[in-house]
């Protein structure tokens, strides 16, 4: 079986209509896992899903399996999402051995849809990183350069996709960590709108900025993805329960659903490019590297080519310097907070002699914790600490708002924004790994969406001597329909 | 607001009490509240054990609950709510922060007025105002199990059950000036959380107090970890003469966080390096405000007359003394059945059988009104004491009645006929006081010679005789006749 | 400039116990990290509201129905160290 090039749809149609194997699929995908030389993984679910595979090829002509919209898929997920029974470590030494009782929402949202679960991917540790290098299982590789890095924070699920190690996976965003590796590696990536997926399960590290999100090979199988893990959820507050399920629309008009739930794309392209105003921030895009600036504009030609209106705009009071400062102030702080419970009592990491509470704990997160994750919770207590909230965390949060105001004001005359994902390609494994202020600068373009609480897609669109290019599409609230639309209209221009 | 005091002995306390709030549902997650005789860490689940991932909830009823509270003690409720954290570390403490409110609580500035014992220290006036500097909610932590004290344990056990209960926070002013002013407050603070039937006083752990205390103008110490309601004048009386010691010796009291041993009685300095706290609150990012002015009149309304008012009542309509209407509606459950047996009974009367009997029966077995509501219903108690008044049985009698319901049930005229406490006849008294005096000649003789004590004796005998089913008052009469 | 001895008071806030090496690297990098985080005093925010959630929902909550927990066991699965149905902590002093 040819795993390139299937997309998910493919899966479902496949396996629906006999032409795949959902066993010979997953038993494929394991095989490429094995000979891999990326670790992506860092738990696999072997066993199970291959018991669900079998399952899924004996039951697929049932009622109600005719019309699971993932049906035996195979999916990745970031091992910063709790799966019940399966290790999720959030690839750091603290948690090793740790086995979640529960599932989070989106997990069993999958599962109500039949996918199948391959493995848990790699990540930066907790999630606090752009490149996958702090890993305590070690990093993974870019599969386009097998010397660079992949991204991250989701590195793995971005690298399983694109060397067909998968066909779906899911992936988080707090400042960039869907998109960042999306555009290093090739793939698309999603970053919902704050709110629209529910977080219960995913192991937090900056509360109010973090989203899970889709990725995958195609902008089709990412709002398929996405609508199905965007399901309702009475567990998290914040999660919007009235929404137009964006998703939905966008799978309603253009993914045809047909009585055995077979899926058909039917989507007017010239219709939807005409008139799309579409804003491209020259803040974003004039401090990024030539060969990205010339290859986004390309992309951003194509629209104008088919009917879009584009016009190069300013985000006069946005300073992307203060962007990054107020995001990083926020993320260190509730992340000193949310990390506070690991203590080796409850779960995870337990040295072998006790002292006092107090000693005991110390010296267990001293040992389970890695150096950025150290740096960033005493950087967030201090941003906190009595004497400095008002000067950090609270002036953080009131510049959050003018950076948000400032995205509402452009969203007045634009239907969206186009920019650049990152300011470069793929750099090598433990390029910047030692200067930590030079990485958190390469997530520059990404945090603002995230302070903002937009949506944002990333989607190839060129290369630069054989490393992927990215290009970002920016939406209003609740608006990923839109961002849909537009990546799937440039997905058929580009051919 | 000022309160009124005449302050002769410097001591200030203050005081912050935690009740549990009996809702179903603990306050950000669905786990039962019910966990009191279950087994350790069975009605836990991610969010209230803190599991990596897990996100709260809160749960409606338990800010009702809050505003009710907040209401009763004369508090002005808030328009907006506001859920913060507060960081620190403990085992009890699963997140490592605990979910409470910091700016934005639920009530600011209330009253709750006590009567002060007649002669109490200080000789404060009756009607004392305590002032409450405010109401909000916030989680229980879990708990911790020693082997033995928190300084000799070699390891603690740990059980998340009641972590994640609503707990009201009620904060005073330092009004209150003595321990036994301190166990009246909380008295009366028991009894209006009862009448709200947002509180259970007989579950175990169900009020926490710490207080805050200074004597002649110092500084003041915080004494925690104190979690019996009795425990509170014997842990506050400790610390105001260990203050007061310090000063006389020449010392000052250090600011300083004390924790109460209850097994020795003994408030123990904190005041080392784990003990210190930089809380650094912030809002916390997995809740949203939540606007509660528009519940406010709604639950106005479900508020019942208040022990305060009820008292007042009770000694005007029914004529009452002060001290009995105080019995009667500590309990409001006592209240209610008072106030039925009194609709259809001589006011005064039911007043002495249940104040005085009744309450003395119940405590004698540890059992509540609630509870024993379940046996004797207001027309039992009613039919009871009709016999009583018509002469059919004796107070003893009586009271032997009331006894059986409680322990087996029955109805009172069922009880006296298996009982036969039915009261005996003048020709049967007469009767056993000539048998009486017969047998004891030497009594009698007691009694010509003057001997006072010979005629309770021979009262005595004729009650054994008579298995107490006479009037001692007319066994009385009729040996005096009969001599 | 953040000194040896705030990171060793931090650290203990944060209860992380720092190395000699951890703390002289962290003395040079977070005292430029906080420069860089210094540059938002260049902008007025005195009468800006702060945003604490950027999509503005309020008055978010459950009804006070209960719902099944974990078992004992699922509750204890992951614990190091337990005895008899509890968790067992070390002691506190």
């Amino acid at each position: 079986m040819k795993l390139d090039n299937l997309t998910a749809i493919d899966v479902v149609e496949g396996i629906k209509s006999g032409n795949i194997s959902c066993e010979e699929l997953v038993c494929e995908i394991y095989e490429r896992i094995e000979r891999s030389k990326l670790n992506c993984f860092i738990t696999l679910n072997k066993a199970n899903a291959l018991e669900k595979a079998i399952e899924v090829d004996r039951r697929k002509n049932e009622e109600d399996y005719r019309r699971k919209k993932l049906l035996g898929v195979p999916i990745a997920i970031k091992d910063s999402i709790s799966t019940r029974g399966l290790q999720t470590t959030c690839a750091s030494k603290i948690l090793e051995g740790y086995i979640p009782p529960y599932d989070a929402a989106v997990i069993e949202a999958l599962k109500c849809e039949g996918a199948i679960i391959i493995g848990k991917t790699n990540m930066d540790e907790f999630c606090m990183g752009t490149t996958t290098e702090t890993s305590f299982y070690g990093p993974t590789r870019n599969p386009h350069d097998l010397s660079r890095v992949p991204g991250g924070s989701s590195g793995g699920s971005a690298a399983a996709i694109s060397a067909c190690e998968t066909v779906l996976a899911l992936g988080s965003d707090t400042g960039g960590s869907i998109r960042c590796p999306a555009s290093f590696c090739g793939v698309v990536g999603l970053k919902p709108t704050y709110g629209f997926v529910s977080r219960y399960g995913l192991i937090a590290y900056a509360n109010s900025l973090e989203q899970i999100g889709p990725m995958a090979s195609n902008v089709t199988d990412t709002a398929l993805l996405l609508e199905v893990i965007s399901a309702k959820d009475e567990r998290d507050s914040m999660e919007v329960k009235i929404k137009n399920n964006a998703a939905m629309n966008y799978c309603a008009s253009s993914l045809k659903w047909d009585e055995d739930a077979n899926i058909d794309i039917d989507i007017d392209i010239d219709k939807e490019v005409k008139g799309m105003k579409i804003g491209v921030p020259k803040e974003f895009i004039e401090g990024v590297s030539p060969a990205v600036k010339k290859s986004v504009w390309n992309a951003v030609h194509k629209f104008e080519d088919s009917g879009a209106i584009v016009e190069e705009i300013s985000m006069r009071g946005l300073n992307l310097k203060y962007a990054l400062a107020s995001y990083y102030i926020i993320a260190i702080s509730e992340a000193s907070s949310n990390l506070a419970r690991f203590d080796g009592l409850r779960y995870g990491l337990r040295l072998g002699k006790d002292e006092n509470w107090h000693t005991t704990f110390s010296k267990i997160r001293g040992e389970g914790f890695g150096e950025e994750v150290k740096r960033r919770i005493i950087l967030g207590t201090y941003a906190l600490s009595a004497g400095y909230y008002g000067k950090y965390y609270l002036k953080a949060l009131k510049v959050r708002t003018l950076i948000k105001n400032e995205f509402e004001d452009a969203f007045k005359k634009q239907d969206m924004l186009a920019m650049p994902t990152m300011p470069f390609v793929a750099f090598e494994l433990g390029e910047r790994i030692k200067d930590p202020l030079s990485l958190y600068l390469a997530d520059v373009n990404t945090v603002p969406i995230n302070l903002a609480g937009v949506p944002s897609i990333s989607i190839p669109c060129g290369f630069s001597n054989g490393l992927p290019i990215g290009l970002q599409l920016v939406g209003k609230h609740f608006e990923e329909n839109e961002i849909l639309k537009a990546g799937f209209v440039f997905e058929t221009l580009s051919g | 607001m000022k309160s009124e005091s005449t302050n002769t002995n410097g001591v200030k306390i203050g005081l912050e009490c935690h009740a549990q709030l009996i809702t179903k549902s603990k306050l950000f997650c669905p786990c039962s509240t019910d966990y009191h005789n279950s087994e350790p860490n069975t009605h836990v689940c991610a969010t209230c054990l803190g599991l990596p991932g897990a996100l709260p909830v809160v749960n409606e009823r338990a800010i009702r609950y809050g505003i009710k509270v907040a209401l009763a003690l004369n508090c002005e409720v808030q328009p907006q709510i506001i859920f913060y954290r507060k960081n620190y570390y403990y085992p009890d403490l699963p997140r490592g922060f605990q979910i409470t409110q910091y700016d934005f609580p639920i009530a600011l500035n209330g009253l709750v007025q006590i009567e002060s014992a007649s002669g109490g220290d200080g000789g404060r006036e009756r009607g004392i105002r305590i002032r409450i500097r405010r109401v909000h909610m916030e989680e229980d932590p879990g708990r911790l199990v020693y082997k033995g004290t928190i300084d000799t344990a070699k390891y603690s056990l740990v059980d998340y059950n009641r972590s994640g209960i609503p707990l009201v926070e009620i904060v005073t002013e330092p009004d209150l000036r003595s321990p036994k002013e301190v166990r009246i407050f909380l008295g009366e603070l028991r009894s209006i959380l009862g009448y709200l039937s947002v509180f259970d006083g007989d579950l175990e752990g169900a009020m926490r107090v710490d207080a805050n205390i200074s004597v002649g103008g110092g500084e003041r110490a915080e004494v925690k970890n104190i979690s019996s309601y009795k425990d509170v004048e014997r842990a506050l009386s400790f610390e105001i003469t260990r203050q007061k010691n310090l000063v006389r010796r020449g010392l000052k009291v250090t600011l300083e966080t004390r924790h109460y041993d209850e097994v020795r009685g003994i408030t123990l300095s904190m005041r080392t390096k784990e003990f210190e706290h930089d809380y650094r609150y912030f809002p916390e990012p997995d809740l949203v405000p939540i606007r509660i002015s528009d519940m406010v009149s709604e639950i106005k309304g479900e508020i019942p007359e208040l022990p305060d008012e009820k008292k007042r009542r009770f000694v005007s309509q029914y004529s009452i003394a002060r001290e009995h209407a105080n019995t009667l509606t500590y309990d409001i459950n006592i209240a209610d059945f008072y106030e039925e047996v009194a609709s259809k009974m001589d006011a005064g009367l039911s007043a002495v059988w249940v104040a005085d009997v009744l309450k003395g029966e119940l405590n004698y077995r540890g059992i509540s009104m609630r509870e024993a509501s379940k046996r004797v219903s207001a027309d039992d108690f009613v039919a009871m004491l009709r016999y009583f008044k018509k002469g059919v049985i004796t107070e003893r009698g009586a009271t032997e009645i009331i006894r059986e319901m409680l322990d087996h049930g029955g109805k009172p005229d069922e009880i006296i006929k298996r009982k036969g406490l039915a009261s005996i006849g003048s020709a049967e008294i007469e009767k056993a006081v000539l048998e009486v005096i017969k047998e004891n000649e030497n009594a009698v003789e007691d009694y010509r010679t003057g001997k006072k004590e010979a005629l309770h004796f021979l009262v005595g005998q004729v009650m054994r005789k008579t298995r107490g089913r006479a009037n001692p008052k007319d066994v009385s009469k009729w040996i005096e006749e009969k001599i | 400039m953040i000194r040896k001895e705030e990171i060793e008071h931090i650290g203990w806030l944060a209860r992380i116990e720092l190395s000699d090496a951890e703390k002289e690297l962290f003395e040079k990098q977070l005292s430029s990290i906080l420069d860089y985080f210094a540059v938002l005093d260049e902008l007025d925010t005195e009468d800006v509201e702060p945003t604490y959630h950027v999509i503005g929902i309020k008055d978010v909550v459950r009804e006070d129905e209960p719902k099944e927990a974990l078992s004992q066991s699922e509750v204890l699965r992951n614990a190091p160290k337990k005895e008899k149905g509890y968790f067992k902590s070390p002691r506190m002093l």
